[in-house]
């Protein structure tokens, strides 16, 4: 932080660590290089030339029908998926100060399956459309009654952990109840999307995702001041004029939105949330103007490299890709708690 | 710390006395109501006569192994709770909550489906390492760092925990159509349908932890009030640390693999206990285990009656257009919907001190 730049404008203000461009820059990259090679590979490789050839409307018809049609949705959605659920992380993690308040965590992604699992248990199909719009529902529904319990004379970031625990619970309790009323075949349909999966996208898969990214993401960025004055702890921050209740709030429902959105089109992708921001934070420094974008980026990385395993290394089985995510982010969890808890209550 | 409600000794046996009543109560009803109707003369005859009618083998083949089983995972899982909450200090510590019953869930499908596994011998066995890794994982993830063990790191590193063997157990039941459908049920903490080998088969471990974990109550209330307090008196701490972290083991890692993961039993009754007889632990422990057990035996008769074929339940369920598989709920799952609520409170109040 030797030479913050320092961004005003009257709607926001920004302090950039020097560093943090070229950090994105390099995220942006790689995050090119993976999407290339993750276009390219699968039954029929494609050479990264020829992808990006195909994407731009040259190259030969079959490739661009390949791509058009079957690979481009799904890593878009990958990607969407990854920037939505890195974003709410972060944002999770600041208004809770807490390195483990991930969206999977405290309940958020539990409301959405409840949600989700009911939908495919009463219609016995595949829920058509309904089922981005109940898993919103249910993580929204989730992240109020949590905010509400957890209210007693303002909220409390740990009794906010706290509470998120009681609530995932609960929503495990009638997942399952409704996993074992519904019929064999719709069960390991559900719990296919419950294990976080990516396999069924399509194009509408992403236009259901883009109007949730572009309201939020944006509003996600405009927050970055609060969610460092918050960081600060509550006597600093009112000291310095934050009005933390309501800074609170907004970050919840920013986070909530973002989180919703991603477990509707990919069920709940485990422990991105929870690893997207602090391998973020390593490259960046903790203040959240710069790396909140890193975050974003880091989660994209995440679910595309998850889900482009999941794709290529057992095939022609099809994994979800959310067992990857799960079994990188339990030794990053155990990483994590031995080098420090600075930032734990 | 408030007074509790049976502070005189002669009250507290008397109540413990009434617990024991109340559970043999439960079991009584738990053979006597579901399903399949049974009189009380085919019932008190079902193990005397040489030509059992059909109503005295259901007795005898499913409704008697499952009261037992009942009565004594629920039981284990109170005093594994108790247990846990004393040693840690934290008053959220449970089985469920701290990823134990998971992590013991995990290990079994995992078996089933990679090796396939049958024997219940070493169903048992797999369910004890899985149970002690999940709580070493905890316990390490929770006491790291440099505020050492503190309740929310401990609460936070269960839940973490907790996300991770569920989604790999998921994971493997996505990949294997046939365990799935072996281990759902199971999996959800059900007690259906459980023969009484299964609980033979654990039941001397469970006999072990319990006598173990009475023989520790008196130690442990010590440790309670300070572990300089217990080191002062001359106690052992790690050796009572470590005896109560194998019971603990025992108890859970048995539960789960008789009945799955049953969650939140361990959380609530124990806190029950505690404010009938406070904070000595001789007298939390066996009401624990009245207790507990009389609470699963209850849960599993509700959750008989809840989506019987022909119930209002399930007239609505299907009038809804649910194309109803089962004709019971999971005992789990009512536990940790009752246990929930309780939960939250638990968690509010522990927070305002």
């Amino acid at each position: 932080m030797k030479y913050p730049i320092s961004i005003r404008s009257p709607i926001a203000s920004f302090l950039l660590d020097r560093r943090a461009p070229w950090v994105w820059l390099a995220l942006l990259l790689a995050n090119g290089a993976l999407f290339t090679v993750n276009l390219g590979s699968g039954e029929l490789s494609i050479p990264p030339l020829d992808v990006w050839l195909a994407l731009l409307g040259q190259g030969s018809s079959a490739d661009q029908m390949i791509l058009h049609s079957l690979r481009l949705p799904r890593v878009v959605t990958a990607c969407l998926v990854g920037i939505a659920m890195g974003t709410a992380g972060a944002l999770f993690q600041g208004v809770m100060r807490n390195p483990l308040a991930s969206p999977d965590i405290i309940g958020v992604t539990g409301g959405a399956s409840v949600a989700a699992v009911a939908v495919l248990t009463f219609t016995g199909s595949g829920g058509g459309g309904w089922l981005p719009l109940a898993a919103f529902g249910g993580g929204a529904a989730a992240a109020a009654l949590i905010y509400i319990l957890a209210w007693k004379e303002g909220v409390s970031p740990l009794r906010l952990v706290l509470i998120g625990i009681g609530i995932q619970t609960a929503a495990q309790g009638l997942t399952t109840l409704f996993l074992i009323l519904s019929p064999i075949h719709t069960t390991s349909q559900a719990m296919v999307w419950l294990t976080g999966s990516i396999y069924a996208s399509s194009w509408s898969t992403v236009y259901n995702l883009l109007p949730w990214l572009t309201v939020f993401l944006p509003l996600a960025w405009l927050l970055t001041r609060p969610l460092n004055l918050l960081q600060l702890g509550d006597p600093v921050a009112v000291g310095l004029g934050g009005a933390i209740q309501w800074h609170r709030f907004a970050i919840t429902l920013t986070g909530v939105a973002l989180a919703a959105a991603a477990v509707s089109v990919a069920g709940p992708i485990g422990f991105v949330g929870l690893m997207a921001p602090h391998i973020a934070r390593l490259l960046t420094g903790p203040a959240y103007g710069s790396m909140l974008p890193a975050a974003a980026l880091t989660g994209s990385m995440l679910v595309m490299a998850a889900d482009w395993v999941a794709r290529i290394a057992f095939s022609p089985l099809d994994l979800p890709a959310g067992l990857f995510t799960a079994v990188l982010g339990a030794p990053f969890l155990l990483v994590l708690l031995l080098r420090s808890d600075r930032h734990s209550t | 710390m408030s007074q509790p409600v049976l502070h005189r000794p002669t009250r507290r046996w008397a109540g413990l006395v009434w617990g024991t009543a109340a559970m043999a109560l439960s079991m009584l009803a738990s053979v006597k109501w579901g399903w399949t109707q049974i009189d009380w003369t085919s019932l008190f005859t079902a193990y005397t006569t040489d030509t059992p009618t059909r109503e005295q083998l259901v007795v005898q083949s499913t409704r008697v192994p499952r009261a037992l089983i009942a009565a004594s995972v629920g039981a284990s899982l109170a005093m594994a709770g108790a247990l846990m909450q004393a040693l840690t200090r934290n008053p959220l510590a449970s089985p469920g909550i701290f990823g134990i019953n998971a992590g013991a869930a995990f290990f079994v499908v995992a078996a089933t489906s990679f090796f396939t596994v049958s024997s219940l011998q070493s169903y048992t066995w797999i369910a004890f390492a899985g149970a002690a890794v999940a709580g070493l994982m905890v316990t390490l993830l929770g006491s790291s760092g440099r505020t050492g063990l503190t309740p929310i790191k401990l609460t936070l590193a269960g839940a973490a925990m907790t996300a991770l063997f569920s989604t790999l157990t998921q994971g493997i039941l996505v990949m294997d159509q046939r365990t799935l459908e072996e281990v759902l049920l199971w999996l959800s903490g059900s007690i259906v349908g459980r023969k009484v080998e299964t609980l033979l088969s654990v039941l001397p471990f469970f006999a072990a932890a319990w006598i173990l974990t009475l023989a520790l109550s008196s130690p442990i209330t010590t440790l309670v009030i300070g572990e300089d307090v217990a080191k002062g008196l001359g106690q052992r701490t790690a050796w009572v640390k470590a005896g109560a972290a194998l019971c603990v083991v025992l108890l859970a890692g048995g539960a789960v693999a008789v009945a799955g993961p049953i969650s939140l039993v361990g959380l609530l009754v124990p806190h029950i206990a505690r404010i009938l007889v406070g904070y000595d632990y001789r007298w939390v422990i066996p009401y624990c285990f009245v207790l507990g057990g009389t609470f699963l035996l209850l849960a599993d008769i509700g959750a008989r009656y809840l989506i019987m074929p022909g119930g209002p339940v399930m007239a609505w369920l299907t009038g809804t257009g649910a194309k109803v598989s089962v004709d019971e709920v999971p005992v789990g799952v009512i536990t940790a919907l009752l246990g929930v609520p309780f939960f939250i409170t638990i968690a509010r109040r522990s927070l305002s001190h």
